[in-house]
């Protein structure tokens, strides 16, 4: 399991300054939010939002169904461009450029913000083509054999590779849930992206599986910002550094995870972790 | 256990009772399409297959009104079938392409669809004459290109329309996950969508063929039909469902065993294409899973 949890378990008397949170705090953001305003047609999805995402962290959304939060992070990679009706006001900031600017096009935000979905979904190709799939498409190695050496690394990263390689040029489709996720998690990292977001990467996983996506979460956050959408607050305060939670289209609270599981400014946090809510 | 009363007693006899009469109609009313199917298959098999000889397949028709085969008929068939699928799927696939993925519900597209529906229903007969009015009377005369043309419209509907039906089936998390891969939309179709939909497309196309094979409204106002040998697209062509058509109702035994022939040789090719389609397509289903 992941180094910090034991750590914190045997030395009680540091775990209010965790390390995991004091370096999420220190790291650079990597993505800045300036009154996010966000509608699907007439509806009013999201409501002036302000919040920095810090990289080599993972940053967690957490709140009711309906509450934006997926919404704000179908934002962040321009997913919302492709729903009829969908638009998005205010800047997100990604090093410092608006990804809605006019100059940008949506293709080069999405080829560096990688994503998974809630659902596995693998292409109906091999193993080895859903990986290769990002770097063909963006045509990122020059020859066979550095394909190859991508999607063994990708694979490896995504801890599917011992169980992956002998069946390479099988179809993604045959794999378990988690070893799909795992899957579509390796097709997102072959591109390099800068930042990965997730929308609720294991709820359609069992607890083993579970288990194993947020180790691999774990890894990869040292080298990458991530973003990650959950349902369970005891996901949220196992794998992130810092938690947002929503209400109603509105940010109700940022903190360091450990702040606000523990010690929540505002009421309406207090109820929801606490299930007071609705 | 409780004892029911008379009155949910008799509700239960009426109910199963109901379900009797109904499950037997079912019956029945199957048992009637098979013999019926039955019926015809049997008739084509013992009537067509004593006809069936070399001579069939190597000799032409005979304008004598003895003798004869339709090798001419079976190959302007081919011909004709074969040119009008390669018109008519691509395009109707580009069709279907256009409906679900590009235009979906914007008025252009609900036009589209409109029409394309309208030409679905729309009597080969007069597919026939419109494809006489643009393609057989400027260019002065009968052609197997029309032929070609008309089974080429024949076909393009029917595929768009099970080619969009299909590709609404394919999952909208493969659009998502390579959209969120920064894919474009051309890259989209052509890499993801397409190929998961590429057994179901198939088999679409596939019907469309079987469908065109058999037509003959549309084929006497273009391509004539044509006693002689010939294969040159600009001059009357002869094919299976005309030659059938014209042989029928004639008083020589002898060319109406030959029609009867024909039409064992149409039946059993369409059935061939289903088979292989099927088979096809089980093949493809299995090696994605």
């Amino acid at each position: 399991m992941s180094e910090p949890a034991p750590q914190s378990a045997r030395r009680p008397g540091l775990a209010l300054q965790a390390p995991r949170t004091q370096s999420a705090i220190t790291s650079p953001t990597r993505i800045s939010l300036r009154q996010i305003n966000a509608f699907y047609g007439p509806k009013q999805a999201l409501f002036d939002v302000n919040l920095e995402i810090p990289d080599n962290a993972v940053t967690a959304f957490i709140g009711a169904s309906g509450c934006g939060k997926s919404t704000l992070l179908r934002c962040l990679n321009r997913m919302n461009d492709t729903i009829p009706g969908a638009r998005v006001e205010g800047q997100i900031l990604m090093d410092g450029v608006d990804v809605n600017g006019a100059e940008i096009d949506p293709v080069s935000v999405r080829s560096r913000i990688g994503m998974v979905f809630q659902k596995p979904s693998p292409f109906p190709m091999s193993i080895y083509d859903n990986v290769a799939y990002g770097p063909r498409t963006h045509k990122l190695t020059k020859s066979k054999a550095d394909l190859d050496e991508l999607v063994e690394r990708s694979l490896r990263r995504a801890a599917l590779w011992e169980e992956a390689k002998d069946r390479l040029d099988k179809s993604g489709l045959g794999l378990s849930g988690g070893q799909q996720q795992r899957l579509c998690i390796a097709r997102a990292l072959a591109v390099s992206p800068a930042v990965i977001l997730m929308d609720e990467p294991c709820s359609a996983l069992d607890p083993v599986a579970t288990a194993h996506i947020e180790q691999l979460i774990e890894d990869l956050r040292k080298h990458t910002c991530i973003v990650i959408v959950t349902h369970s607050m005891a996901q949220a305060a196992r794998i992130s550094q810092i938690t947002a939670f929503f209400n109603m289209g509105q940010l109700i609270e940022t903190a360091p995870t450990d702040q606000l599981f523990t010690a929540p400014k505002v009421e309406q946090t207090q109820d929801y972790i606490t299930g007071r809510f609705g | 256990m409780r004892t029911l009363s008379p009155a949910v007693k008799a509700r239960y006899f009426r109910r199963q009772a109901a379900d009797l009469i109904m499950s037997g109609l079912c019956i029945v009313a199957a048992i009637i399409g098979i013999i019926m199917l039955a019926l015809i298959l049997w008739m084509l098999f013992s009537k067509g297959l004593t006809g069936l000889s070399l001579d069939v397949f190597t000799k032409s028709m005979s304008s004598t009104g003895t003798g004869g085969g339709l090798a001419n008929a079976i190959v302007g068939s081919l011909i004709q079938v074969g040119i009008g699928s390669m018109i008519g799927a691509p395009l109707g696939m580009m069709v279907g392409v256009y409906l679900s993925e590009v235009g979906k519900t914007s008025p252009f597209a609900s036009v589209v669809r409109f029409v394309n529906d309208i030409l679905l229903s729309a009597p080969s007969v007069l597919i026939g004459l419109f494809v006489y009015q643009i393609a057989v009377s400027p260019f002065g005369g009968f052609s197997g290109i029309a032929g070609a043309l008309a089974l080429a419209l024949l076909a393009m509907p029917v595929v768009a329309r099970t080619t969009e039906d299909i590709l609404r089936l394919v999952p909208q998390a493969y659009r998502d996950g390579a959209i969120a891969l920064g894919s474009r939309e051309n890259e989209v179709v052509r890499k993801v969508i397409l190929p998961a939909a590429f057994g179901g497309i198939l088999t679409g196309i596939l019907l469309a063929v079987a469908r065109i094979a058999g037509e003959t409204a549309p084929l006497i106002f273009t391509s004539l039909g044509n006693s002689n040998w010939s294969t040159d697209l600009t001059k009357p062509m002869a094919s299976l469902p005309i030659a059938i058509y014209r042989y029928a109702g004639s008083p020589s035994a002898d060319l109406v065993q030959l029609a009867w022939t024909g039409a064992l040789l149409i039946t059993v090719g369409v059935l061939l294409l289903n088979v292989v389609s099927r088979v096809s397509l089980a093949a493809v289903k299995r090696g994605q899973s």
